[in-house]
């Protein structure tokens, strides 16, 4: 008989896929103070991807827990996946600033525990946050827990605790299979999330949040990579028009790509 | 005598280096002194991937000896391949069909032994689906952080790596005892395949089973050059309007260059082009000779995967067009004019 779906959907607060970021004067670090936040895009992809499983019914969805790790603000992210149809979040509360910044290992440690704790049988992140574009913590997750791994899905289907993901790889697309537990992480083409609405938005405001510190997973979360500097990338020497079609041809000629 | 003479030489060295970048003795002349690499090469049907050696390239900017990792079935003819790869000095393979479809569940325990076996300090790939699916499950298990898409090697440990879609370049410093990298293909071009004389070796196989089972695979076929390595790419975006309009302008022109096609995001979602055409922080990153585009307007999501073009051109009617911000060569003007008519002049050369 197929086990219900108890799904563990992390989400990750960043500066909005809209703002350009901009580098402080020490070169230290992204400046993030006042600047707009919201949920990591491909977060998005995964909670609502989590809420459809529920919705198509091909097996039973129990529970939808959204969890992040970050600064207070990152509760507003979590508030956002329960108006989205997460049933409740669990938020693990670091500094403010880059002080507070984990590194994906620190984080898949820490999600090894909440999987423990919830008893989590599929784990849905995005492909990558759009801050530090490492994608890399549920490869990760899933290594440290021995479970199956679909990376950049564009499918999913669950039926009979199979798990059917095609995945978007170099050229095309691949399919893979298997028997959960299982670790995916979404990509662009997986689905396109769904506004919260605004009953949504009022109802996600009771339902529970449970605050956590890092230390209450018992992990080694030390840092292992060390910022050493934060640079603009060098600007290109853009910005000149052309009249026609030949002067483009020219032009390009003149710069040798043609 | 002579060793007295090396270790001051050494000392020296690092004398100069911590003052260069102010890092603890210890850890530098244990680095200095094991340094070993690992580069994870891509096979497919038994042909090596010639994308995958830009691991190769970045690893020999580490210093110290370079060995190659292969794994799959009737894998002695990539090996061989691989052998003949400039600066390498050895080639571990393993034969055995379970690797062909690099499932990360198999792969990674296969590489964290062959790791184990060889000492190596520093393990490399390509930030391809390949290196991003599997080098983090590596890392995770050998309780290591990773450093991805890297762009260039400051030395053994400090590596810079563009952030928030290329907004920001980070240069980082590990302090793990291995280093585990995927690296950008684009920053480190493939050197010579021929010329090389690496031994080959069997890896151990601990053949680990995988509970995922690999389907089937749909890639999209074309005869034009590869989108991530091509020296040309013509893109394009939500301008074409309709994939009758993309189909009709884009292909004469790649051809009329031998340019390999790309698309913006908006394109791709607006089902013009392929999902594997994306160029951009969620596609693919190219840095060709030449990136011309028309109907883009030039999204940071979209410049983070092609602002290293060595030339940009671009097309647009609007001539506030952050695109143009970019383009080395813009022309403000209708695309379905001008796309034609820059297609028929690059002909007529």
């Amino acid at each position: 008989m197929a086990s219900n779906l108890r799904i563990l959907v992390p989400v990750k607060r960043v500066i909005d896929y809209a703002v350009k970021p901009r580098i402080n004067k020490a070169q230290t670090a992204v400046e993030t103070a006042g600047v707009k936040h919201s949920m990591n895009p491909f977060d998005e992809l995964s909670v609502e991807e989590a809420v459809r499983l529920r919705e198509r019914k091909a097996q039973p969805v129990e529970e939808i827990v959204a969890w992040s790790a970050g600064p207070a603000k990152a509760q507003d992210v979590l508030r956002t996946a329960m108006a989205m149809g997460a049933d409740r979040s669990v938020h693990v509360q670091t500094a403010d600033g880059p002080a507070g910044e984990l590194e994906p290992l620190g984080v898949a440690k820490m999600l090894q525990k909440a999987v423990e704790e919830e008893k989590s049988n599929l784990v849905i992140l995005g492909k990558q946050s759009i801050d530090d574009d490492a994608n890399q913590t549920g490869q990760m997750l899933a290594g440290l827990l021995g479970w199956a791994q679909a990376t950049q899905a564009s499918k999913v289907e669950i039926k009979d605790d199979v798990c059917t993901v095609t995945r978007e790889v170099d050229g095309g697309v691949e399919t893979l299979r298997a028997k959960l537990p299982m670790v995916i992480t979404t990509d662009l083409r997986l689905n396109e999330p769904r506004y919260a609405s605004l009953p949504n938005i009022m109802k996600a405001k009771k339902k529970p949040l449970v605050k956590k510190a890092l230390e209450d997973y018992g992990v080694d979360i030390k840092a292992r990579l060390k910022t050493v500097k934060v640079a603009e990338p060098a600007q290109r020497q853009g910005g000149q028009k052309v009249e026609d079609v030949d002067g483009m041809i020219a032009k390009l000629k003149e710069l040798g790509a043609l | 005598m002579f060793s007295t003479v090396r270790n001051t030489a050494l000392r020296q060295a690092r004398t100069q280096l911590r003052s260069v970048r102010p890092i603890s003795l210890p850890h530098q002349s244990f680095v200095a002194r094991l340094l070993s690499t690992l580069a994870v090469l891509e096979q497919r049907e038994g042909k090596l991937n010639p994308g995958s050696l830009a691991a190769v390239t970045a690893a020999q900017k580490l210093g110290g000896p370079v060995t190659a990792f292969v794994a799959g079935s009737s894998i002695k003819g990539v090996a061989d391949a691989a052998a003949k790869v400039k600066g390498l000095d050895k080639i571990i393979f393993v034969d055995n069909g379970a690797y062909d479809k690099g499932l990360p569940e198999n792969y990674a325990p296969l590489l964290v032994e062959n790791i184990k076996k060889g000492g190596f300090t520093h393990i490399l790939a390509g930030h391809s689906a390949f290196g991003k699916n599997l080098l983090p499950r590596v890392a995770a298990l050998l309780d290591v952080s990773q450093v991805s898409d890297i762009t260039a090697i400051e030395s053994e440990d400090t590596f810079v790596r563009p952030i928030y879609a290329g907004n920001a370049i980070l240069t980082v410093q590990s302090s793990d005892p291995i280093k585990i990298i995927t690296v950008r293909g684009t920053a480190f071009p493939a050197g010579e395949t021929e010329g090389g004389s690496a031994q080959l070796e069997e890896g151990v196989d601990p053949k680990a089973d995988s509970p995922t089972e690999w389907v089937s695979e749909d890639l999209a076929k074309s005869d034009r050059p590869d989108l991530a390595t091509a020296s040309k790419v013509v893109s394009g975006g939500r301008g074409l309007k309709s994939k009758e309009e993309f189909d009709r302008l884009m292909p004469p022109l790649a051809d009329a260059l031998g340019a390999a096609i790309g698309a913006s995001r908006a394109a791709v979602d607006s089902g013009f082009a392929d999902n594997s055409l994306q160029v951009g922080q969620t596609g693919k990153n190219v840095a060709p000779q030449l990136y011309l585009c028309a109907g883009i307007s030039g999204a940071i999501q979209h410049l983070a995967g092609m602002k290293d073009s060595k030339v940009i051109a671009a097309i647009n009617k609007d001539a506030d067009a952050p695109i143009f911000q970019v383009a080395d060569v813009g022309l403000v003007g209708d695309l379905f004019e001008k796309v034609p008519e820059l297609t028929e002049k690059l002909k007529a050369q």
